[in-house]
């Protein structure tokens, strides 16, 4: 069988610091990570591909993204993957959810013969958790999304634990067929040493929009429904009363003041 | 045809109308108004219980449209999606807003790709644009270190999704409130589907700090989980769920289910009082909208006395002890 990956390539939200003036990201110096979420993703894959017989699975990344992006792969082949698309082309930039997922899905059906997809929940950057659905809906396919748990692959079906508002759903789901996966699907395992050096060596493809016979009115900011208008930084509105308590007596005069607070607004 | 009116996707859980269907509402009402145009409820399920459906009415929609089949009463994406679609061709609304909850989530991302038009993950805000009537989606990005207002300026229907709890619940402005109630069956041809549930075990930490009308949310300046029982304390004598940061989270204190902000739960209680809570930008996405706010923070710079309504600069071991006590001789008869 054979098990496909998208992993986005996003930087260290973490260590994310933000031009005060244009409210835009320095990106000078700031790290390009694979999307943390996807290395749960990519785990699953491999544990899957751990529980067939040796050589029945296939686990292949695929990434949209800048020629950078090859790291990305190069790290998912570090932990064990066999082979990755880089999809890298000018005309892909600017791209929303819809224009990702078209260029993924049209690089999936390229490759033929997938049994399963399994996306992480959301990247870092976009944040938005689209891109599993709509490379699923671009492809016909049915997607269980917030998968927690995979609970086996036979006879073409896989059964998952889907993580819900108040609880897990259990679902079995015919292949081929998109997962999106949360945290507690697995836990990522480290790059091998042996990993590392046969990624760095690896031949990856590189695809662009001509590869995958794609027509620009679809791509990038072109495709895209949606529009940035306004780019801003979130504003602050109340006025605080602000009581400073050093010592027992102002501790005293302060927490008063709160309760007089909390018995206006009838809190308490 | 004209595409004309805002929807929501209103939500059932086991035939009853959920919560998210009444803060869509809120938002939607809002939206209609400024459009001049209709407020229509849409809701896929199986037998949803009329009370319910009048209810969305009483609360501010125009319209309920209820498509239903056996094969409806759990969220599947396939026959779930193809009656919205069926739906969306049929009535051609301008404007469509979902909760972000698991559902919405997963249900209009498929869709906007199947009826080709941009989708927003998330918004906080929601407008009407004065020249061109175009939806105004305001959103954060980037770790919520920015907020982004995105539009779909030539696709329709304009889709959404808004954060459950971000927003306050529609209230009844009339008893059985006039308005249409429109059930339909759902056609059998849209109802095949290549998953199905097999089964379902409730969360066991039924504890919600989402539900809670008192919010205490616990930082870092607790220092150690040993010291929880000191805000716990503060909690109990304000009958308020616990909640936490990120960080309180991280070092294994307390549960994920307790942590709010933009990776965790958005609240949107009476009151939130912050304890020993820095205000990082991604801890404020989620409880800003809390209607009243007290902070207690020892750093009068910290950022969270920016959105508080009253605050105490202090060491919070010495005030909350004092202030739990001054609450709970309040409360004595
Ligand atoms: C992508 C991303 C998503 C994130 N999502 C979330 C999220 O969902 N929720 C969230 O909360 N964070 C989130 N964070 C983390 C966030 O940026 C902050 O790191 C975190 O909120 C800080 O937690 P804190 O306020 O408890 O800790 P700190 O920032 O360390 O603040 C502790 C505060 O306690 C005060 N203090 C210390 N001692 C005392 C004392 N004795 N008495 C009184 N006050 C005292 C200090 O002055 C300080 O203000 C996210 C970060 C990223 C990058
Ligand atoms: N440019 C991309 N290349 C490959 N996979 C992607 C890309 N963007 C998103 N994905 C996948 O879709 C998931 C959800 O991303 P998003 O919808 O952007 O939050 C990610 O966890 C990835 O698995």
């Amino acid at each position: 069988m054979r098990i496909i990956v998208p992993i986005k390539q996003v930087p260290e939200t973490s260590a994310v610091r933000m031009d005060e003036k244009t409210g835009t990201m320095i990106r000078d110096g700031v790290e390009a990570i694979v999307n943390p979420l996807d290395l749960y993703a990519i785990e699953a894959a491999l544990l899957l591909k751990a529980s067939q017989p040796e050589g029945q699975c296939e686990v292949i990344a695929v990434s949209m993204g800048p020629p950078k992006a090859q790291s990305a792969i190069r790290e998912a082949m570090s932990m064990g993957f066999d082979s990755g698309v880089l999809l890298s082309d000018k005309k892909f930039a600017g791209a929303d959810t819809w224009a990702t997922s078209y260029v993924l899905a049209a690089a999936i059906k390229k490759l033929g013969d997938v049994d399963l997809i399994i996306c992480g929940e959301r990247a870092t950057d976009g944040d938005t958790g689209q891109v599993g659905p709509g490379i699923a809906a671009w492809l016909d396919l049915p997607v269980g999304s917030y998968v927690g748990k995979i609970d086996g692959l036979t006879d073409g079906r896989i059964n998952v634990q889907r993580l819900l508002e108040d609880g897990h759903e259990g679902l079995e789901v015919q292949l081929p067929a998109v997962l999106t996966v949360v945290k507690e699907v697995a836990d990522p395992r480290l790059p091998t040493l042996r990993g590392k050096q046969r990624a760095r060596k690896a031949e990856l493809t590189t695809w662009n929009a001509d590869d995958l016979n794609l027509p620009d009115e679809n791509l990038g900011l072109n495709g895209s429904p949606t529009r940035v208008v306004k780019i801003f930084r979130p504003s602050v509105t109340r006025e605080c009363e602000k009581l400073i308590a050093t010592d027992d007596q102002s501790i005293n005069t302060a927490a008063d003041r709160v309760l007089e607070f909390l018995q206006e607004r009838e809190l308490v | 045809m004209k595409h004309n009116g805002v929807w929501i996707l209103a939500e059932q859980n086991g035939g009853i109308v959920q919560r998210i269907s009444h803060e869509l509402i809120t938002r939607g009402r809002k939206l209609a108004d400024k459009l001049g145009c209709d407020l229509t409820a849409m809701i896929l399920g199986s037998q949803i219980g009329n009370d319910g459906l009048q209810g969305l009415l009483d609360r501010g929609a125009d319209r309920v449209i209820a498509m239903q089949a056996p094969q409806l009463e759990f969220f599947l994406i396939e026959p779930y999606a193809k009656c919205m679609m069926k739906l969306l061709e049929d009535y051609r609304p301008e404007i469509l807003i979902a909760g972000a909850t698991t559902t919405g989530r997963t249900l209009l991302p498929y869709v906007a790709v199947k009826v080709h038009t941009g989708l927003t993950a998330d918004c906080t805000v929601l407008d009407i644009e004065d020249e061109t009537g175009n939806l105004l989606q305001t959103r954060p990005a980037i770790g919520g270190n920015i907020l982004a207002t995105i539009k779909t300026p030539n696709h329709r229907p304009q889709m959404a999704t808004v954060r459950p709890r971000s927003t306050q619940p529609a209230t009844v402005i009339e008893q059985n409130r006039a308005g249409e109630i429109i059930r339909l069956d759902a056609p059998p041809e849209l109802l095949t589907s290549k998953i199905k549930r097999t089964g379902f075990t409730p969360l066991e930490d039924s504890h919600n700090i989402e539900d809670a009308d008192v919010v205490v949310a616990v930082g870092r300046g607790i220092k150690k989980a040993d010291n929880l029982p000191v805000v716990q304390k503060l909690a109990d004598s304000l009958d308020a769920a616990l909640g936490a940061s990120r960080d309180v989270i991280d070092r294994g204190w307390m549960s994920y289910p307790h942590q709010i902000g933009l990776s965790g739960k958005t609240v949107t209680p009476k009151l939130y009082v912050g304890v020993g809570v820095s205000g990082a930008i991604q801890h404020l996405a989620g409880m800003q909208t809390a209607e009243n706010i007290v902070v207690i923070n020892n750093d009068p710079d910290a950022q969270l006395f920016r959105v508080a309504d009253i605050g105490i600069v202090g060491d919070l071991f010495e005030i909350v002890p004092v202030l739990t006590q001054k609450i709970n001789e309040r409360k004595k008869p």
